[in-house]
């Protein structure tokens, strides 16, 4: 069981940059001691995390969701005590370990056996226990080779693997678990998540966060949403994620999106909204401004439109070829999609080469309405169903 | 960790005021910090070609050293020990003592990684850093019982207790150092850079190339301040009968060490809250 109590967590902005050498710290001082006459102004903080209550009993499995910086990652810091609130308190009973920490603490000049008796005790496992599930750890990391082998030469594969292995044989009363779900292949992705639902509905206490809605709708029953630290939804899981979805409804542009490329920077996505008087099955458009400080030979960029259930409906990957440093425009229009009215969702990811440099579900979300839709006896259906239905492809019945 | 440690409820709350050292969880704990000294061993000598050479290589070429500079050239009077043996017995101590204050001073910085992502009493990491050089400790010691042996000077009959209690006090000294830097270390990185001058200067201000009676007798109680200067001449008198037995400057320095050792883990565990938002 765990109470959270009004929680909050205030971050000074800046920390750990300001006062990272000591002249700093005194000039800090001394500029404080003579040229303010106040404290350090509320302006320099930042709430990750303001008010936030709910409870969650023995055994139930509960979603997290909500958009990045919604202060999900500091609530599960809380929850493991890595970092103390700055108001309120949390009860809890059990040991609560989080997945978050895959691969923590291995050393990669020690061999994968070293390395599982190591992360085991860093994640809180005895010596003992971590002996009795040994071989099931072994086994299901798929490492049996290269069991006395340095980790160092691992492939990052057989590492992930690994790390995720121990993680996963850990048994705290209180399960806490963070996107893990991106590692591995996909065969191994699936496996991972066939675990997770095994500890989900083995009677353990779960906090599952995720940007995986399916995901989450399929494990948790109910979900609680954050928004800029807040709690703003704390329900059944099916309408939490439809609060989230949704929550942008009026989000139809994201600006100045961070890739993991410092050069290719996405200063704007947009859905252009005209679209919606349209009406059914007109082509979507979407414009994307870049600013990149060198040229790209090629980019891949992919969309994905979910619906308010947050199943993935359509996809689209593209190359784009030759851009120049500079400011790049670019607008793509997806032609017979077939989505009935409703809301949807964006996801927008970017490949150069092999390498993802960008991926984020819901960066905007848009409405489709139900204009130019004619047959009076679909519309109503179509009102009522709206975007669950997918794809709708009004078809002819023929006797034939 | 025995899971009796979580049974009962647990409350996280806003840290307030002087936080109390839970020996309690620290003990729950033993196993992970048994695993940390493991670990700093194993993989100390894993990936170097001399591996343990290098424990011998580093007190024997200094005491070679200073050997030529301080008992040749300046002729140092060492109250009729040898020279060799007598700056080798002060290198002991004042090795380990560098070394694992300055691996403790460091160690938080180093497991960032793990400070951000897993909990566990973060006083575990400076305390576990101080043990990797206690194995150097004693693989170089058998070069000194050696050339004791060589020299014929046999260890005095109580050194066998006494040796290990300098050794002890020589630890205490370093986690009380070491956890003041450690914690100092995760806001400022300043600290990473004045070690070095730190160490130079500290192994000049301690008796290990020259003998604590060399300094004036009216500045004897300001020497004693510094801690090594009890340790080292302790565990000279302690193997050797060099030296005077201990005295009141001794329990300076002892009470100088307790106070380094406490206050050290207090203001570590006064630190500790911001540690993960920090490091």
């Amino acid at each position: 069981m765990i109470h959270v109590e009004h929680v909050g967590k205030r971050y000074r902005l800046g920390q750990g940059v300001r006062h990272d050498t000591l002249r700093d710290a005194i000039a800090h001082r001394v500029r404080g001691g003579f040229l303010r006459s106040s404290g350090r102004s509320e302006q320099d903080h930042l709430w990750a995390l303001k008010d936030v209550s709910f409870d969650v009993a023995e055994g139930e499995v509960v979603g997290v969701i909500g958009r990045n910086g919604a202060g999900k990652s500091t609530l599960l810091k809380i929850l493991t005590r890595i970092t103390p609130p700055t108001e309120g308190r949390v009860r809890l009973r059990g040991r609560a370990a989080s997945l978050l920490e895959v691969g923590t603490g291995f050393h990669p000049e020690l061999t994968g056996r070293e390395n599982i008796y190591m992360n085991g005790a860093i994640l809180g496992m005895t010596r003992k226990e971590i002996r009795r599930k040994f071989d099931e750890i072994v086994a299901f990391a798929e490492v049996e080779k290269f069991l006395d082998t340095p980790v160092k030469r691992y492939s990052s594969g057989m590492y992930v693997r690994l790390a995720f292995a121990v993680a996963a044989h850990l048994e705290p009363e209180i399960l806490l678990v963070d996107e893990v779900l991106a590692v591995g292949d996909a065969a191994f992705q699936k496996k991972c998540l066939g675990k997770i639902a095994e500890v989900a509905t083995g009677g353990r206490t779960v906090l599952f966060v995720s940007h995986n809605m399916a995901a989450v709708q399929q494990l948790a029953s109910r979900s609680i949403l954050l928004a800029d630290g807040e709690l703003i939804a704390d329900a059944e899981s099916s309408e939490a994620v439809a609060t989230y979805l949704s929550d942008g409804n009026q989000r139809s542009t994201a600006t100045n999106l961070k890739t993991k490329d410092d050069q290719f920077r996405i200063e704007s996505i947009r859905f252009d909204e005209s679209v919606q008087e349209l009406g059914f099955n007109k082509p979507l458009r979407f414009d994307l401004s870049l600013s990149l400080d060198r040229s790209y030979e090629t980019a891949n960029i992919g969309l994905g439109i979910y619906n308010s259930l947050g199943a993935c409906l359509v996809t689209s990957r593209s190359l784009v070829d030759g851009l120049e440093a500079g400011e790049a425009k670019l607008s793509i229009r997806i032609l017979d999609h077939h989505l009935p009215p409703g809301d949807y969702s964006l996801s927008l990811g970017i490949h150069r080469g092999m390498e993802s440099i960008y991926f984020a579900e819901n960066v905007l979300s848009f409405s489709l309405s139900d204009v130019g839709v004619s047959d009076p006896l679909i519309q109503p259906y179509l009102a009522r169903k709206r975007d669950r239905l997918g794809a709708f492809i009004p078809g002819v019945w023929e006797k034939v | 960790m025995s899971s009796k440690a979580f049974a009962a409820e647990q409350l996280i709350a806003p840290p307030t005021g002087t936080v109390p050292i839970d020996f309690r969880e620290l003990w729950a704990y033993r196993e992970l910090f048994g695993f940390m000294v493991w670990r700093d061993v194993s993989v100390r000598y894993k990936q170097s070609v001399f591996g343990i050479l290098w424990a011998l290589l580093t007190p024997l070429i200094t005491m070679l050293i200073f050997t030529i500079i301080f008992g040749k050239l300046a002729k140092i009077p060492t109250g009729g020990i040898p020279y060799p043996i007598f700056s080798y017995a002060g290198l002991l101590p004042w090795l380990f003592f560098s070394q694992s204050m300055q691996r403790a001073a460091l160690s938080m910085v180093a497991e960032r990684n793990l400070l951000t992502k897993v909990y566990f009493p973060r006083l575990i990491v400076p305390m576990a850093a101080t043990l990797a050089p206690l194995v150097d400790l004693l693989i170089a010691s058998s070069v000194l019982f050696a050339m004791m042996f060589y020299y014929g000077l046999a260890p005095t009959p109580h050194s066998l207790y006494l040796l290990p209690l300098c050794v002890l006090w020589t630890w205490v000294t370093a986690v009380g150092v070491g956890t003041w830097l450690s914690a100092l270390n995760v806001y400022f990185r300043d600290v990473g850079q004045l070690i070095p001058f730190l160490v130079q200067v500290w192994l000049y201000a301690s008796p290990v190339v020259y003998p604590a009676s060399l300094v004036p007798a009216s500045f004897q109680w300001l020497y004693a301040l510094n801690p090594m200067t009890g340790v080292i001449e302790g565990f000279r008198w302690a193997l050797l009968a060099h030296g005077s037995p201990p005295g009141p400057l001794v329990l300076l320095s002892l009470s100088v060490s307790a106070a380094l050792f406490v206050t050290g883990g207090l203001f570590f565990k006064r630190m500790e809250r911001s540690f993960a938002d920090v490091v």
